[in-house]
């Protein structure tokens, strides 16, 4: 079924907020799709690079429910492609932040079992705390 | 109302005239005291008011004055000087006065308009400027306009189709012309072409008829193979150095027989015009339908030109018309023309600089420029590569990519490769053709229809732009990896043949032409036109036009009507025989100048030289903006009617009946901007404060320091100094140098304590209204709020400020 998209105010809001946090001009992307044509995790993700800019340009704010920006590895290979000179690895970090600062840790490291902590890489550990709690 | 008296001052008999415009001035301007004030003033003879002074009646008045009480000049208080300049100028020469001692009083515009809530201000204020109008005129030459000789001569540089046009059209209407082309051959890249859209007209037989025409035109004079070298002079005097390049051939005998081609034996050899697809021998003609059809030598693959002078030489023992001199030398050739036209053309973008696509590595992938010759070489069945079932066009190469620093559209890219599918596809129904696009642009009349066309025909048009491309080292075909947009899905899709639609960009021609000609780029990288929307085909030099693509990226039909239009345009200045130059021009007080070469590189028309020690002005070549006056620390550069001495006196006659406790503020407009930025102001009656007075000056560098510190002395407690911003300013640098002489007083101003804010600048354009009046008034409240300046400090202002203005060398 197909969705409806309603415009408000608050749509608005979200995207001036996520412009704030990337510190970028997302209403600059053309929707060109260089970005998603070269992205190496696109095959797992639920919807592409470009289709997350567009919702954010439309300030809809069910792009924050989607895997895309969590699945995002930060190679960079879209910011040094985009014809606009767009970072949209910021745009990913700022949608990550905005769902991590509504308090929700998706991973607890005081419940990690010890074998675990012992053999998980310490760069593993870092990004993780840093992408997935609040 | 009329006071007449005698004049105490013994040169002058002013008259002044003020104008009721119909009560849009006398309505809130009480014009008989104006008039009475007039008469008041030193040289006066004579004032009056008028209803209309613009109407026949205001004009012979006028007239009849001139003769009657011998009038030497005239100020009207009037309306802008923009409005009714032209008209009173024009009056004063029917009444046998130079048209230029004629000064108008801005009453309507700057008083009456803006102030109409305060008539008594209004009033005030319409004295102030009526006084030190008064006080300019009282100092005005009788100057005339000059007229210099233009003859009926053109260089147009560049022999693509848009050179050809202006070639022609000035040949056709009677005009010499010189045709300079780079090339052994004119035609430039619409030669290479297949088809043109949107009507597939076969691109050689629609141009080579125009070519041939070149070549017969008995006012054409064509020098192919050669480059420019140096340009020199102005509008009507410019002398041209041209350098015949050696073809080691004499286009007089030769009579591109082919004998030669035949019996030369480097028969491998890059073919310039086939894009490298194909080779031809080391003496060569450049293709089938050339102009000049001749043969040449490649000096660098020539076994006789690169192994000394010994070997081979079969060509000339097989020439049955003895046409090769393998002693051919570069020739000098210097001609003099009235008027230029440039029309360099293009580049197309190096694809091998966006190494995502593999240009230049991977055989499959080429440009669209080699696929035009592929299907000239397939139409005339001669086919040079094999393309296969499926061939996919990647649009926007070298185009609106900040990543490889273009980002203009290039126009015809969109248009071209539907062209390419469609010849692909009507000639080979069986191909597969893909089109990636970012925005599809069909623009031109019929393109749309072309579009839909191609569609019809079954190209697909997919909406996304392609991120990179892969070899299979196999088979040697592309994988395309895109995002088709519209869908979200990604397309991985292997294709026989890649087609790159690269992009136009500036060639690498016209980046020597630039430099020699002194004319401006635009920020794309392209040559600048003098006013985007009424001088498209003017450039920053007079007499000098633009045509084709050197200005930017444009297709056939625009190139061409472009070409016309310079055409018309050179047309215009030479059709007369004369022209006139207005006496706006500097001028050099010989008595101060000590010749220490200041003001040589100030002036950006390069029209000042050291002559005798001297400095000396090309009027031909000055502009009259005044940036050379704050250049001299001796003073001795000078601009006719905005002389140092007149603006001296203007400015303190506007300061002069200022009151303890009173603040002024002084506002220098450049002619083309700020001033008729002023004239909306005034008529959408926006109110600003009263407590300043406008000075209209050609330009914002002609507001020297000294004259800004005078100003300050005399009793201004603010400057403002507005001029255009720089893409609609006749002097592009202008805005530079009054920032720069701002900044030099500023710094004095600290100096002496002095509030430096109260100095300020700020470039216009023409529309911003509501921009103009906040400079103002802020300037005003910053007055307001630190006060007059005391009197012991505006004393300092007035002693020698060479040594900050200069350096010590100068003090």
């Amino acid at each position: 079924m197909t969705e409806k998209v309603v415009i408000s105010d608050k749509n608005l809001e979200f995207l001036e907020k996520i412009e704030r946090l990337s510190g970028e001009v997302i209403t600059r992307c053309d929707q060109c799709g260089t970005c998603s044509g070269g992205c190496p995790m696109i095959a797992e993700m639920d919807i592409t690079p470009s289709q997350m800019m567009h919702m954010v340009q439309l300030g809809h704010p069910a792009v924050l429910d989607s895997k895309a920006m969590w699945l995002c590895a930060s190679c960079f290979m879209c910011t040094v492609r985009c014809p606009r000179g767009l970072d949209l690895s910021k745009v990913a970090e700022s949608l990550r932040q905005m769902k991590l600062r509504q308090g929700i840790d998706y991973i607890d490291i005081g419940k990690l079992p010890e074998h675990e902590l012992r053999n998980l890489p310490q760069i593993a550990l870092v990004s993780g705390m840093r992408k997935f709690t609040g | 109302m009329m006071n007449e008296k005698e004049s105490s001052h013994q040169d002058n008999r002013i008259g002044v005239y003020v104008c009721h415009c119909g009560g849009n001035i006398s309505d809130v301007v009480d014009v008989k005291r104006l008039a009475e004030f007039a008469g008041r003033q030193e040289g006066v003879v004579l004032s009056k008011d008028n209803t209309h002074m613009c109407s026949d009646v205001g004009q012979q008045l006028i007239i009849d004055d001139i003769a009657e009480h011998h009038l030497d000049k005239v100020v009207i208080a009037a309306c802008s000087p923009q409005f009714q300049g032209e008209t009173f100028m024009t009056t004063l020469a029917t009444g046998g006065l130079s048209p230029y001692v004629v000064e108008m009083a801005n009453v309507r515009e700057q008083c009456a308009w803006p102030h109409f809530d305060s008539p008594e201000k209004a009033t005030e204020k319409a004295e102030q400027l009526i006084r030190a109008t008064i006080a300019k005129v009282r100092l005005s030459e009788p100057l005339e306009r000059k007229t210099m000789p233009i003859g009926k001569r053109v260089l147009v540089i560049g022999a693509g189709i848009a050179g050809i046009q202006a070639a022609l059209d000035l040949g056709d209407s009677g005009f010499e012309v010189y045709l300079v082309e780079k090339n052994p051959s004119i035609g430039g890249h619409m030669a290479q072409l297949s088809r043109t859209f949107p009507t597939e007209d076969c691109s050689a037989c629609i141009l080579s008829p125009k070519m041939a025409d070149v070549r017969t035109n008995p006012n054409v004079h064509l020098s192919t193979y050669s480059e420019i070298k140096a340009v020199e002079g102005y509008l009507g005097n410019f002398k041209v150095t041209v350098e015949k390049k050696p073809r080691y051939v004499d286009i007089d005998k030769c009579i591109a027989c082919g004998i030669c081609e035949e019996k030369c034996p480097v028969k491998n050899v890059p073919d310039q015009f086939e894009e490298g697809l194909t080779t031809h021998t080391a003496i060569y003609t450049p293709f089938d339908f050339a102009v000049p059809n001749k043969n040449l030598i490649d000096p660098e693959a020539c076994l006789r030109l690169t192994r000394g002078g010994k070997v081979c030489g079969l060509c000339a023992k097989s020439c049955p018309e003895d046409a090769i001199d393998f002693n051919d030398q570069p020739e000098k050739v210097e001609f003099t023309v009235d008027t230029i036209i440039v029309a360099t053309g293009f580049d197309i973008f190096d694809a091998s600089e966006k190494k995502v696509y593999g240009y230049g590595k991977f055989d499959n992938v080429i440009t669209a420029l080699e696929m035009e010759r592929v299907i000239v070489h397939a139409t005339e069945g001669n086919p040079i590569r094999d393309l296969g079932k499926r061939i996919g066009f990647i649009q926007c190469v070298g185009s609106r990519d900040e990543q490889v620093n273009r980002e203009y559209c290039s126009r015809v890219c969109c248009m071209y490769a539907t062209k390419l599918a469609s010849l692909l596809k009507h000639s080979g129904p069986q191909r597969d053709l893909y089109i990636f696009y970012t925005d599809l642009r069909a623009f031109g009349k019929g393109y749309e229809e072309y579009y839909k066309r191609a569609q019809n025909m079954g190209v697909k048009f997919i909406r996304g732009r392609v991120a990179e491309a892969i070899e299979n080292s196999d088979s040697k075909k592309v994988t395309l990896k895109v995002e088709d947009t519209l869908s979200r899905q990604i397309i991985e899709a292997e294709f026989d043949t890649v087609v790159l639609s690269v992009g136009m960009g500036l060639s690498k021609s016209s980046e020597k032409i630039v430099e020699i000609l002194r004319i401006a780029r635009s920020q794309d990288g392209f040559l600048k036109e003098a006013h985007p929307k009424f001088k498209p085909v003017d450039t920053n030099r007079e007499g000098v036009f633009l045509a084709g693509t050197a200005q930017g990226p444009k297709d056939i039909p625009d190139t061409v009507a472009q070409a016309s239009a310079a055409s018309a345009r050179a047309i215009r200045l030479m059709n007369q025989g004369e022209y006139a130059i207005e006496p706006i021009v500097a001028f050099v007080h010989k008595e101060l100048c000590n010749g220490c070469e200041l003001c040589v590189p100030a002036c950006p028309q390069n029209a000042i030289s050291i002559s005798s020690n001297k400095a000396q002005v090309n009027e031909a070549l000055c502009l009259g903006c005044g940036s050379c006056i704050s250049s001299c620390p001796r003073g001795a550069h000078d601009l006719h009617l905005y002389t140092n001495s007149q603006l001296l006196e203007q400015i303190q006659a506007a300061l002069e009946d200022k009151k303890e406790n009173e603040i002024r503020i002084l506002l220098f407009a450049d002619d083309t901007c700020t001033y008729r930025l002023a004239d909306s102001v005034g008529t959408a009656k926006m109110p600003y404060t009263t407590e300043s007075i406008i000075i209209r000056v050609p330009s914002g560098s002609r507001v020297t320091p000294a004259l800004m510190l005078h100003a300050l002395k005399f009793g201004a407690d603010g400057i403002f100094i507005g001029d255009c911003e720089e893409r609609s300013s006749p002097f592009p640098h202008s805005g530079r140098v009054m920032k720069e002489n701002v900044e030099k007083v500023k710094a004095i101003l600290q100096q002496e304590n002095i509030e430096p804010e109260r100095v300020r600048s700020r470039q216009f354009v023409t529309v911003m209204l509501g921009g103009f009046v906040n400079s103002i008034n802020e300037l005003a409240d910053f007055a307001q709020a630190a006060g007059s300046i005391p009197q012991e400090k505006r004393e300092k202002l007035g002693k020698n400020k060479n040594k900050e203005l200069f350096g010590e060398k100068y003090d």
